[in-house]
């Protein structure tokens, strides 16, 4: 039976509660569980004062509630999993390294941080930089996947080096951002100045989309391994049709102002 | 005993411990992808001077193969592991990258992993990209029709080779035909391959030579023209043809299972007898006794 936790009292400010973690409860009583330090500001209190604790935990927490304000769930997360019945807030899975975790609802800011493995599929909307690396870090998400079924705004994959990100809808500006390596696929629209400062690594977007001009043409063709990719989607559930999946794509190359070994694939269909 | 009206001999099949693999080729149409499937398995009949043997496994259809375009499944065995990856660099990098628009993955799930892709990938001249999607690695390497994907790793795994069938018939007409009904149900069969042309080799060998160099020699026990010639002739008054299917599996039981539904299917009119080749015992680890499959059943 998972341990189930159900926010009571909505914080009134920002909750820090990395404790939501399997890595943190496992080997622990409810009691202890119940007791666990959360940050309510700068107040320390125990986690029962937000969440009624129940159940036992079997490697899977459940989580009920509208937790847009609560920060850090599941940061440094190394195995398990954790579903979330609601919305998230910033931070979520933030050094993540194994496990799953699964929003139903929509994810604020630093959806995955620095993530270094797992999974996290966000059912709605995330916000700003998603995978991406904290301000000064010169290198984000290094393996893992974060799986977005709806929308992100900027700044997704920043300085990401390994991995696997997919948005099912629109991407804000600047996806990809100083990306060093890994896989961002877009579904929807991209925003501006998508792969600016990118030295490696691959952006591929479903529609047609305004390149930098640091970024040159190669060809039209078919990537085999977009066919990998595309099938492994269908089977997370997201859908990809087979006109994408036949299609061939412009492949660009850049960024010419960093290595030029980066590329953005454009659907090239009809 | 007998299968209708064929004597199944109380011998058995010496087979040995080889090492085998699993590719997948997939091309944008099944003529390519068989292209390259033929091209992999070609010159590949024995190890005795092959250095691997390989056949054709199964055609796959596109919505079953990795990237959902039509593929072939190859089996390429050699007697041990290091050998294999050697020949399955060079069968890979010569026969399955030259041809147009293919992929070529690992087939097999356990084994032991060599890096096949990985030192592939050097052909791409620093412009090869990996990407890693769960467990699986692969390569694209750029070539003049775009890309050549290819896993980082190929999966190894012990296998039996040299599981066999002698048909013995009446003439050459009737034990060709009996040999290829029964090549035509092995082939349904997965987990296996018949390396020689068509899955049928009519020079079966015995170990050793009177010429000092030789390794393996005519099997002058079962040529009909040396009746009479060499004293340990196996075959009686009647039998003037005899072919040999020889069998690798990936398993000791896709082996068995090969032999007793060849056996089955060449007990034609006009075949004699169904036997089996060996050496006595003393070099294979494995003895498929033909009383033993099953046949009466």
């Amino acid at each position: 039976m998972a341990l189930k936790l159900k926010l009571h009292t909505k914080p009134e400010v920002p909750l820090e509660a990395d404790c939501i973690c399997p890595d943190r409860m496992q080997s622990l009583s409810l009691a202890e569980i119940e007791n666990l330090t959360v940050f309510h500001g700068n107040r320390q209190v125990p986690l029962k004062d937000f969440f009624e604790c129940s159940g036992d935990f079997d490697g899977e927490i459940d989580v009920e509630g509208d937790l847009v304000d609560v920060k850090h769930i599941a940061s440094a997360m190394s195995f398990g999993k954790i579903t979330v019945s609601g919305n998230v807030g910033v931070h979520t899975g933030a050094a993540m390294s194994g496990g799953e975790i699964i929003i139903e609802g929509d994810a604020s800011d630093w959806v995955g941080p620095e993530m270094l493995g797992g999974r996290i599929t966000i059912k709605g909307n995330a916000g700003h930089m998603v995978g991406s690396g904290y301000r000064g870090s010169t290198i984000g998400m290094q393996g893992g996947e974060i799986i977005v079924h709806g929308n992100v705004k900027n700044e997704t994959g920043h300085v990401m080096r390994r991995g696997l990100i997919v948005i099912g809808g629109n991407s804000g500006d600047f996806t990809g951002v100083n990306m060093v390596a890994g896989t961002i696929i877009v579904l929807g629209e991209m925003g501006i100045r998508p792969g600016a400062g990118m030295k490696r690594g691959s952006i591929i977007c479903q529609t047609k989309s305004e390149l930098l001009p640091t970024f040159t043409k190669s060809c039209d063709y078919q990537p085999s391994f977009l066919r990998h990719y595309f099938k492994y989607l269908q089977s997370l559930g997201l859908t990809i049709s087979d006109s994408l999946m036949n299609s061939p794509f412009e492949r660009w190359c850049g960024d010419s102002i960093e290595l030029n070994r980066g590329e953005i694939l454009l659907y090239a269909g009809k | 005993m007998k299968i209708k009206s064929t004597t199944v001999v109380d011998t058995f099949a010496e087979a040995f411990k080889m090492y085998g693999s699993r590719v997948i080729i997939t091309a944008e149409t099944k003529e390519w992808a068989m292209a390259a499937a033929q091209s992999i398995t070609g010159f590949a009949t024995s190890v005795i001077g092959c250095k691997c043997e390989a056949g054709i496994e199964a055609i796959i259809d596109a919505d079953e193969s990795p990237d959902l375009r039509p593929g072939v499944s190859v089996l390429i065995f050699a007697m041990d592991a290091e050998s294999l990856g050697k020949r399955l660099m060079e069968r890979i990098g010569q026969c399955v990258m030259t041809c147009p628009t293919t992929a070529c993955y690992n087939g097999l799930s356990s084994g032991s992993p060599v890096i096949v892709g990985g030192q592939l990938r050097y052909f791409g001249d620093g412009h090869q990209i990996s990407k890693v999607l769960g467990e699986s690695k692969l390569w694209r390497i750029p070539v003049m029709d775009g890309e050549f994907l290819v896993d980082d790793k190929f999966n190894l795994q012990e296998s039996v080779g040299g599981g066999n069938l002698l048909i013995l018939g009446k003439d050459q007409k009737a034990t060709l035909k009996a040999a290829s009904a029964a090549t035509k149900a092995m082939r349904e069969l997965s987990d296996i391959i018949l390396p020689f042309p068509n899955g049928v080799v009519r020079s079966g060998s015995k170990v050793g030579s009177k010429y000092k160099k030789l390794i393996a020699s005519t099997n002058d026990a079962y040529c009909p023209t040396l009746r009479g010639v060499v004293e340990n002739s196996e075959l009686d008054d009647g039998i003037n043809s005899v072919l040999e299917i020889v069998i690798d599996g990936l398993t000791l039981e896709a082996v068995e299972q090969a032999m007793r539904v060849g056996a089955i299917a060449a007990a034609k009119p006009g075949i004699k007898k169904i036997s089996a080749g060996n050496y006595g015992g003393g070099l294979g680890q494995y003895h498929i006794h033909l009383h033993k499959l099953g046949l009466e059943a």
